[in-house]
């Protein structure tokens, strides 16, 4: 089973890679970018095979390492 | 008085806290391995700066997860000092002895150079042996300083007098201007609510001799000394 794992920054938390990118994109001349924000993309390929118990070892790997949860919100996606 | 120093993959001021330990204390400190838990009995453990784990995922992630950095929780929270310096103050946020976080520098540039700090609160036995409000002069060398904690958390910080150093200017002015990475409140030093344990990113031991190019690092040095060894 693969989880795939969204972690963004929160709401308020400043993003200064987000703003140069954002100001990159304006100077190519993509002036309709309002906000830019950069998270990370993990995927892992798991052992277990049922869902609920491999979600809750990835919720569990999200809060113990993979996301700061003082600043970075996760989603947590499963595929079969 | 046994200090120990954590030495990590990718640690690259444990020689020089080393250095300025053996300069201010009787007995060579303990240089400990992360992979070891065995932590012999110790009255200050330091967690340098480097590039622990070559800052992979986050700064400091991986290398609070380390053998040791069990041991090192479990220790501090006996009341025995801890201090992090650099990439130690990452550590130490990212295994939660320290509350906020350390993120990106605001300007997306390392940035290595001497800072004015202001010394907030002399009520540590880190910070003991300066004046309250005294202005110092220390180098910083980091990628990822700039503080951050929730307004919960920085009001928690704020009204227990946690804030040990703040970024100021030449004239011991705390102001935008002399943010150097966008820290809130301009916080350089953050000690947690026993004050046992303090994070900060200028490097003390990097100004801890005159051939270095200063010595407020080592009034740092000289004042835990004198504090561990001589108990009020």
């Amino acid at each position: 089973m693969k989880a795939r794992i969204h972690i963004n920054l929160k709401n308020g938390v400043l993003d200064p890679q987000g703003k140069a990118i954002k100001q990159a994109l304006e100077g190519l001349g993509f002036k309709g970018v309002n906000e830019v924000r950069i998270g990370k993309f993990i995927e892992l390929e798991l052992l277990e095979t049922d869902a609920n118990t491999a979600r809750k070892e990835t919720e569990d790997m999200c809060k113990k390492l993979l996301a700061n949860t003082v600043i970075e919100n996760y989603e947590i996606d499963l595929e079969e | 008085m046994k200090a120990a120093i954590i030495v990590s993959p990718g640690s690259n001021c444990d020689r020089d806290v080393q250095v300025a330990l053996e300069q201010n204390i009787t007995s060579p400190p303990v240089m400990h391995w992360h992979r070891d838990p065995e932590l012999p009995k110790v009255d200050l453990i330091v967690v340098p700066g480097g590039f622990s784990y070559g800052d992979y995922l986050r700064a400091g992630a991986m290398a609070a997860h380390s053998p040791v950095i069990r041991e090192v929780i479990d220790r501090a929270q006996k009341g025995v000092p801890v201090l992090g310096i650099c990439n130690g103050f990452q550590i130490l946020t990212e295994c939660h002895l320290l509350p906020g976080t350390l993120m990106k520098n605001t300007g997306l540039k390392f940035i290595c150079r001497d800072v004015d700090v202001r010394v907030e609160t002399n009520n540590s036995i880190f910070t003991g042996n300066y004046a309250k409000g005294q202005k110092i002069k220390m180098p910083i060398a980091h990628n990822e300083g700039s503080y951050f904690a929730d307004t919960k958390t920085l009001s928690r910080i704020i009204d227990n007098d946690l804030v040990a150093l703040r970024y100021c200017s030449g004239d011991g002015e705390v102001n935008e201007d002399a943010n150097p990475n966008g820290a809130l409140l301009n916080i350089a030093g953050v000690l947690n609510e026993e004050r046992n344990v303090l994070g900060m990113m200028p490097h003390p031991e990097r100004c801890s001799d005159k051939q270095l190019g200063g010595e407020d690092g080592r009034t740092l040095f000289s004042g835990l000394a004198k504090a561990i060894m001589h108990p009020l």
